[in-house]
Parts: C-alpha cells; sequence; structure tokens
C-alpha cells in the first residue's frame, strides 16, 4: 500500500518535473488563459458591471479551455516514444500512474487558477465580499473535478487521430455540474453570499470529485493496455 | 422454424402496427386533459421517449461494463446500437419537450436542471459516439468507449432524479395512480410500442455493428505480387 502512494507520488513529480523543466509548455497554457479572460472582456464590452456579474463564469470558462491544452499536453508526452509502455514495465500500477498524472494535472489547474483570479479582481474589477477560504475552496475542488476526468479523457484523445478536437467533445459536458457549481459558488462568494448558497456547491463538488476520481481510477487500467 | 427474414422485423411491424393504433387512441379516442386539453396529448410521445431513452442507456451501461469485464464483442455491438438508438430517444424527448413547452411554459426552452441535465445527457453521449467514430481498431474502439460510456453514465442518475433534487418547473415523476384511466391506457399503449420501435431499432443496428465488426477483423489483403524479374 506504502509503495502505491510513493508510485503516485513519483508520477506526480515526474509530470510537475516536466512542467518546471520545459517552461514553455506552461507558459503557453497560462498565456492562453490569460487571453481568454481578456478576449471575453472585450467581447462582453468593458462596462464594469457586466465585467463584475461574469467574472466568476469567466474564470471557470478560461480554467475549463486551459485544461484541455494542459491535459493535452500532459498525456501526449506519454505516447511519444513509449514513455508510458516503459512506465508500466518498470512496474508502476496502472492506478498509480493515473492517481500521479491526475494530481499532476490538478496542480497545475491551481496554478493557472491560482494566478488567474488576482488578474480577475484587477481587469475585472470583481468584489470580493464572501469569504476567502470558500472561494479558495471552491477553485481547489472545482480544478480537482475537471483534472480527473480530463486525465482519463486525455489518455484515450492523445491516441486518437484528431485527438485535441475531440477532447472537449467528451470532457465539455460531463464536467457541466462541476462547472456550474463552481461558477455559480465562485459568483455567489464574490458578492457576499448573503443567502449562504456556497457551501451547498461545495457539497456538489466534494460529490462529483468523489464519483470522478473514484470511477476514472478504476478505469484507467482498461484505456492503456494494449488490447 | 427457419424464418425467411430476420426475426426482429416481426417485432418491428407489430411496433409500427401498435404505435399507429397508439397515435389514433391518443389523438382521437381519449377526453381533452383536465387542465392543458388538447396540448397534453404531446405528453403521449414525450414521456413514452423519455422512459425509452432512460431504458437504452441504461442498457448501453450494462453492456459497456459487460464488455470490460468479459471482452465479449457481443457486448461491443449491443454497446453501438444502445448508444446510438438512446441519442435517438433523447432528441425526440427534447424535440417534444420543446414543442410542449411553448404553450404550456411560453418558452421553447428554459435553463432548468432537468431540461439541462437532459442536454447535457444527449451531448455526452454524443462524444461517445464520435469516439467510436475515429478508433479503427475494433477492440480498442471498443475497450475507449466502453470506458466513457461508464464515465458518461453518471449522468443517468442525475437526468433522472434532477427533478426531485432541484425542483423547478418540470414536473415530477408522474405516479400512474394519479392519471385517468384512459389517459393511463394511451401512455400504455404508446410507451410499449416506442419500447418495441427501439428494440427494432437495437437489433438492426447490432446487425450492422457485427458486419463492421467483422470487416475490421479481415486479415490484411495480401502484398500485390511482385513481377518476377526474369
Amino acid at each position: 500500500m506504502i509503495a502505491f502512494f510513493q508510485q503516485i507520488f513519483g508520477v506526480a513529480l515526474k509530470d510537475l518535473t516536466i512542467e518546471v523543466r520545459a517552461p514553455v509548455r506552461a507558459f503557453s497554457v497560462l498565456f492562453f488563459a490569460l487571453v481568454i479572460l481578456v478576449m471575453v472582456a472585450f467581447a462582453a464590452g468593458s462596462t464594469t458591471k457586466i465585467l463584475q456579474d461574469i467574472a466568476g463564469g469567466t474564470l471557470w470558462i478560461a480554467i475549463l479551455l486551459t485544461s484541455t491544452r494542459a491535459l493535452d499536453q500532459s498525456l501526449s508526452t506519454e505516447f511519444e516514444d513509449h514513455a508510458l509502455e516503459e512506465l508500466l514495465l518498470w512496474p508502476v500500477e496502472p492506478a498509480a500512474i493515473f492517481y500521479g498524472k491526475a494530481i499532476a494535472n490538478a496542480l497545475v489547474l491551481w496554478v493557472v487558477a491560482a494566478l488567474l483570479t488576482p488578474l480577475l479582481f484587477v481587469i475585472y474589477d470583481a468584489p470580493l465580499f464572501g469569504s476567502f477560504v470558500e472561494l479558495v475552496a471552491l477553485i481547489a475542488l472545482g480544478c480537482a473535478a475537471i483534472a480527473a476526468p480530463g486525465t482519463l479523457y486525455a489518455t484515450l484523445t492523445a491516441q486518437a487521430r484528431g485527438g485535441a478536437v475531440l477532447l472537449p467533445l467528451l470532457l465539455f459536458p460531463l464536467v457541466v455540474p462541476a462547472l456550474v457549481a463552481a461558477a455559480r459558488g465562485t459568483t455567489v462568494v464574490m458578492e457576499g453570499d448573503p443567502m449562504r448558497q456556497a457551501p451547498a456547491w461545495l457539497v456538489v463538488l466534494v460529490l462529483f470529485n468523489l464519483i470522478h476520481w473514484a470511477v476514472a481510477g478504476v478505469l484507467f487500467r482498461y484505456v492503456i493496455e494494449e488490447p | 422454424m427457419k424464418l425467411p427474414f430476420a426475426w426482429e422485423h416481426l417485432i418491428g411491424v407489430i411496433a409500427l402496427l401498435l404505435f399507429c393504433y397508439g397515435q389514433v387512441f391518443g389523438l382521437f379516442m381519449v377526453p381533452p386533459d383536465a387542465h392543458m386539453g388538447d396540448v397534453a396529448r404531446i405528453l403521449f410521445v414525450h414521456v413514452p421517449s423519455a422512459w425509452n431513452a432512460f431504458f437504452v442507456f441504461t442498457i448501453a451501461f450494462v453492456c459497456a461494463l459487460g464488455y470490460l469485464i468479459s471482452g465479449r464483442k457481443g457486448f461491443d455491438h449491443a454497446l453501438e446500437a444502445a448508444l446510438e438508438v438512446g441519442i435517438l430517444l433523447t432528441i425526440l424527448l427534447l424535440m417534444t419537450g420543446s414543442i410542449f413547452a411553448k404553450p404550456t411554459w411560453d418558452v421553447w426552452w428554459k435553463w432548468e436542471p432537468r431540461l439541462t441535465s437532459s442536454a447535457i445527457m444527449l451531448m455526452t453521449y454524443v462524444g461517445v459516439v464520435v469516439l467510436r467514430s475515429v478508433v479503427q481498431d475494433n477492440e480498442r474502439r471498443a475497450v475507449w468507449s466502453s470506458a466513457a460510456t461508464i464515465l458518461a453514465s453518471v449522468t443517468l442518475p442525475l437526468t433522472y432524479f434532477s427533478v426531485q433534487i432541484w425542483r423547478s418547473i418540470h414536473q415530477i415523476q408522474t405516479s400512474p395512480a394519479d392519471i385517468d384511466a384512459p389517459l393511463r391506457m394511451a401512455w400504455r399503449i404508446n410507451a410499449l410500442a416506442v419500447l418495441l420501435l427501439a428494440t427494432w431499432f437495437l437489433a438492426r443496428r447490432w446487425r450492422i455493428a457485427a458486419r463492421r465488426w467483422e470487416l475490421g477483423d479481415a486479415p490484411p489483403l495480401p502484398e500485390p505480387l511482385q513481377p518476377e524479374e526474369v
């Protein structure tokens, strides 16, 4: 059991090392997220009231779109030069590979979110009347909710033709419940949450995470095994 | 006894006849609804397509699980059939629902939990079918789409229970006891007809899937013969 957790840790560390050693990858992901924030502001018009209203939703659209870039990069690396195969032969448990990669992907999304959120307060003039802790919890759980099914689907699409197009098609509908919970939760926390709705959205995110981290972890070994 | 045609055509003919009877019954032989009048008659197609969509997607989930556990190709054929028939029924469900919503709610579409979750369910399964279409290798396609189907099936209970979890404009599941006898009859006839139609489609689609699998499994063509050098 301890070996299993060591493997998870090792895989996550490996993925993060790749991100650190090839900063171009991480920067392209970050810049992509930034461009989305700015573009939405242009498209919606620069009225402060509108921007404040859509700040929470825009943050999550930016994270979601960025996640497809990050996930695709993270998994396509594994299929270059049979890297994943060697990892399996080492031998590393398939489930450990999944959890390691999913944790690393969640961390990447957390970094993206941590850099975007302050920008939201600056360029969208978003307020924060609610609890800061709840905002952090919503962002952490929301990113994790995208990372788990995203890692599984990216594993499929990285191996298929035209995978980069396919990933959003598979992933976006699936994570709508998490997106709704995270975006609505973020918005109400920013507005001060007078009706105390944020805890309910957090519960939705926790449930979504529990289901998807469990199911995707079980399914992962099937999608990487050569038939 | 060997039939000169595939068995499912028998079911198909019965289904079509029953469906025609169900439509005539629902349109002309049943009194109008006490509150909504004639508008409510669209429910005789809307609700059966909903029931059957859930049923067929449940079959898809069972087949996906069955394939991952047993690896029998029959499950994959059934999965392919169930995915497409389920999508067809869900599209019908959303269309009839939308037509029904205009006179009763005065909008074609409302972003409320039941409608939204049904649309999500549709998109999720369409994603799986698109995934199937880009994978060439039989076993791979079967495994991947099984995994994707199982993940997509999380939306099934979410959609079904959405009316109870978030009470909104869409009514909750109606108990047959709350419906007047002739209306209940129209419902049951149409539900059975749609079920038989779905069965017919499933069986036809199964056969196509089986053929496609065989074609995919065919040994590669031999290398063209090189002219002998003299």
